[in-house]
């Protein structure tokens, strides 16, 4: 028999009893462990956050200052009620963790957000034992499996060469928080042109370069003189700048997506955006199970996504997993 | 294949016809004959015969990436294509196997593809998982395609006749003739193609392309003085090409199929004419002297050697239009008048199944529109207007022809999405969205549920659910291969809709399985009668 559960979900993350804690609320609780900056595990109204100290400048740029943050550092655990925690780096995003808990029934381990890609702007994934893991299922399908980074880099440059060489706007689309960051680091190795970006990126990007992470250098397109066309130059911008009229300052441009969704053909097609680069932030179908046999876990829990398939192939390898519903959990509270 | 794959990407990547067309160029400028060949034949949306089934390629693929067959399953429902789904789950090659390493496009279909037909299971699935394990993602994903005989690239044949017409230096019209009928992949009749004009020649089989008539929206006395046209009934029939040549008979549909065999009496009645006779027509139910309607003639378009007895309830003739070749004489510069005179003498020596009809007399426009209001009486669709003066052009130049329908409108479309119907047809894929040409997309332009007979669209529902592209919800988008007739009531501009337009009451004709893709009709086409 199993003993009881550790984590429940709840607030629409996960609550610890014997820590009297929260993993990633998206509603306010009075005791919150933020594993990442992302708006779908990070919100403001908590009374108290703990996080790993590399993500403090980056959570304070996304939820503001207003309760207090505690930094821990990586593998040096700390006390929470009942219980034992220790953070370690997820290799999701800059300052990125997934969360160990050790308490009288086992040690517990939830992943927020990660990938077992390299990724030059963050620590890699550290994996260490647990009892029970929870892992996140963004990708959660054999059909996702990523690219080496490498080589959709030089995809990446081979576009904007193409672009330059017609004289066209290359406008990439990414994720402002992590993966606009990963792509200037990636690209800072193989060129040393000026990059133009989207406001809504420009205080991440700062955050990240306070942190010595080396970019390529980035100027706003607000700031380009009236009539500049863009030709030939890179601009990276979020996805809700698609179809907008601040496009309108690129005529001619050819447009390209940054994400692991892209591994799909009718996704890339539906989006009409004419290029699209299978990189992710998250990890693929064997990232996800490799995963599983690192932490040596003898229960997967999955959670963020469909989780279901995953969950089921591990059931058919005769290993206990079940999925849970964190966002279920919004309703009922 | 390495070429093909990379022209694959850049047509895949771009809905921009020019981005499209210059890939194509520079394709075709590089690529070996024999390779070259494959991919026109691909192109223009020919394919290979079905020699994997889905049911096949489902339990191969589970058993190729080691997975169990319901996660195939749901890999396959979240993707939404077969070929794809497999493609993405079995793991990329070493880089042993790099593209350096990739078969040559004709080697692959030559030596690889088309011996599957003649092969044992055991034997196919050997040969099939050899590819699947060579293969990068985007070449087994085309593989995938081709062993299920449904390569599509996404460009129209015109697109791809463009292409092949600029390289050559000629003119489209050209590369088109030389594209007709049954155009084998092999390197010769690639470099055919890019031959110079004047110089080659071609097989006895082989059709003219058609020239079509574009529907006629302002009065006809806009056309000029009466007396320099010619109208004629617009036969309600199968729009077909008979070639006399070197003691043989072969009949074309307008989509470009052979109908050798279903039409023994108009063959037989055909043996009498000269070799090197080329006629333009009308294939007709015919009795005495009344057209039938169309649903009997439908009984023969399945048939392909039709009995006794449906040839006894269906008797079909050759109304016989227009002469393109006599002699061996290409006729299509001559001028229509021309043309017609050299038809009625060539035409004696047929037998009564090829026959041509009369001109439909009119002194001057007013006495026009009374003639067409009479058409449905006598079971024709309405009129055609010729200029005397017209060549023969190729595919539909507005100008010289026109065709003058009696409402209700009507148009081509492509069968693009299907969904179940509700209630007693729930369960089924009864609704249907059709699309019309707009550049080298196809926009859909019209929803419909109504006029199929049961038959059908049983036939139609087993066909879409082998076919699913991409699902949206209930809604599934297929393969564009279908063409069906649809009638509406009204057209009207419209805001909503991506077309521009919006049609009143469509609903299905008819089933057209004699016309191809291309053969549809045209955004320009239905934008013209609005405010008609
Ligand atoms: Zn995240
Ligand atoms: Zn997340």
């Amino acid at each position: 028999m199993n003993p009881p559960n550790l984590l429940l979900p709840d607030a629409g993350g996960l609550y610890c009893p014997a820590g009297d804690f929260w993993i990633d609320p998206l509603k306010p609780v009075d005791r919150a462990i933020t594993t990442h900056a992302h708006a779908d595990h990070a919100r403001s109204g908590s009374g108290d956050y703990h996080t790993a100290t590399d993500n403090l400048p980056v959570l304070a740029t996304r939820i503001g200052e207003a309760a207090p943050h505690h930094g821990h550092d990586w593998g040096r655990p700390f006390d929470l009620g009942d219980v034992r925690v220790t953070l370690f780096p997820a290799g999701h995003i800059f300052g990125s963790s997934w969360v160990r808990i050790e308490s009288d029934h086992g040690t517990w381990g939830v992943s927020g957000d990660f990938k077992r890609a390299p990724d030059p702007t963050c620590a890699a994934f550290r994996p260490a034992p647990v009892d029970v893991w929870l892992t996140e299922c963004t990708f959660g399908l054999p059909v996702y499996r990523w690219p080496s980074p490498a080589q959709v880099v030089d995809e990446i440059l081979d576009w904007w060469r193409e672009c330059r060489a017609a004289g066209r706007p290359a406008v990439l689309f990414c994720y402002a928080l992590g993966k606009a960051q990963r792509l200037l680091a990636e690209l800072s190795r193989h060129a040393d042109e000026t990059v133009w970006l989207h406001g809504a990126m420009r205080p991440l990007v700062d955050a990240y370069r306070e942190a010595g992470v080396e970019m390529l250098p980035t100027r706003l397109v607000s700031e380009a003189p009236k009539g500049v066309k863009f030709a030939g130059e890179l601009v990276l911008a979020p996805p809700s700048a698609a179809g907008s009229t601040w496009m309108r300052r690129f005529p001619g441009h050819s447009a390209g997506f940054v994400s692991g969704w892209m591994r799909i053909r009718g996704n890339r097609r539906r989006r009409g955006y004419d290029r699209g680069f299978v990189m992710s932030d998250h990890a693929d179908w064997p990232a996800l199970l490799e995963t599983v046999s690192d932490m040596g876990a003898r229960r997967v829990i999955t959670i963020h996504g469909n989780g279901e398939a995953l969950a089921g192939y591990l059931r058919d390898q005769a290993m206990a997993a079940e999925s849970w519903n964190l966002r279920a959990s919004l309703g009922g509270s | 294949m390495q070429r093909f794959v990379a022209l694959f990407e850049s047509l895949d990547r771009t809905t921009k016809t020019n981005a499209k067309l210059e890939a194509l160029v520079a394709y075709f400028r590089a690529a070996e004959p024999a390779d070259a060949a494959w991919a026109v034949y691909f192109l223009t949306g020919q394919r290979l015969k079905r020699l994997v089934g889905t049911r096949e390629l489902r339990e191969w693929t589970a058993e190729f990436s080691g997975l169990p067959p319901w996660l195939v399953e749901d890999s396959y429902e979240h993707v939404g294509d077969l070929a794809e789904t497999m493609a993405l789950l079995a793991p990329e090659p070493g880089p042993a196997t790099d593209t350096f390493a990739l078969p040559r496009l004709h080697e692959l279909v030559e030596a690889k593809i088309r011996p599957l037909s003649g092969m044992q299971d055991d034997a196919r699935k050997a040969s099939v998982f050899e590819q699947w394990r060579q293969l990068p993602v985007t070449a087994r994903f085309l593989y995938n395609k081709m062993i299920t005989g449904a390569l599509r690239v996404g460009v129209s044949k015109r697109l791809v006749t463009r292409a092949l017409a600029q390289l050559a230096g000629v003119d489209p019209g050209l590369t088109a003739h030389r594209l007709m009928g049954d155009w084998q992949p092999t390197p010769e009749s690639y470099r055919s193609l890019l031959l110079a004009e004047g110089e080659g020649g071609h097989d006895h089989a082989t059709p003219y392309p058609f020239f079509l008539a574009s529907p006629l929206e302002d009065p006809p006395e806009t056309l000029g003085p009466a007396s320099q046209w010619r109208a004629e009934w617009k036969w309600d029939g199968i729009r077909a090409q008979l070639i006399r040549r070197s003691g043989e008979t072969i009949l074309w549909s307008r989509g470009e199929e052979r109908l050798d065999g279903r039409f023994p009496e108009i063959e037989h009645a055909a043996a009498g004419l000269p070799d090197g006779t080329v006629i333009d027509g009308e294939i007709m139910a015919w009795r005495g002297q009344t057209p039938l309607p169309f649903s009997l003639l439908q009984t023969r378009i399945g048939r392909k050697k039709p009995g006794a007895k449906t040839l006894e309830n269906a008797p079909a003739v050759l109304i016989a239009f227009d002469l393109l070749e006599v002699e061996g004489r290409d006729l299509r510069p001559r001028p229509l008048r021309e043309r017609l005179e050299l038809l009625l003498d060539v035409v004696e020596a047929a037998g009564p199944e090829v026959r041509t009809s009369e001109a439909v007399a009119f002194d001057d426009w007013n006495a026009l529109p009374e003639l067409r209001a009479s058409s449905r009486a006598r079971g024709v669709e309405g009129l055609m207007l010729k200029h005397v003066d017209s060549s023969y052009q190729v595919g539909r130049r507005r100008g010289d022809w026109w065709k003058w329908k009696v409402r209700p409108y009507t148009f081509d479309g492509v069968l693009l999405y299907a969904q179940p119907g509700h209630g007693r047809r729930s369960g089924l894929f009864t609704d249907y969205t059709f699309a019309v040409h707009a550049g080298d997309e196809l926009v859909p332009v019209a929803k419909a549920y109504s006029g199929l007979k049961q038959a059908e669209i049983d036939e139609l529902d087993r066909w879409i659910r082998n076919h699913t592209r991409e699902r949206f919800g209930p809604v599934r988008s297929v393969e564009p291969m279908h063409v069906f007739e649809l009638a509406f009531e009204g057209i009207a501009r419209s805001k909503r809709h991506k077309s521009g337009i919006a049609l009143r009451f469509p609903r299905i004709h008819r089933w057209r399985r004699d016309l191809a893709v291309d053969d549809a009709d045209r955004l320009a086409d239905l934008e013209r009668l609005i405010g008609d």
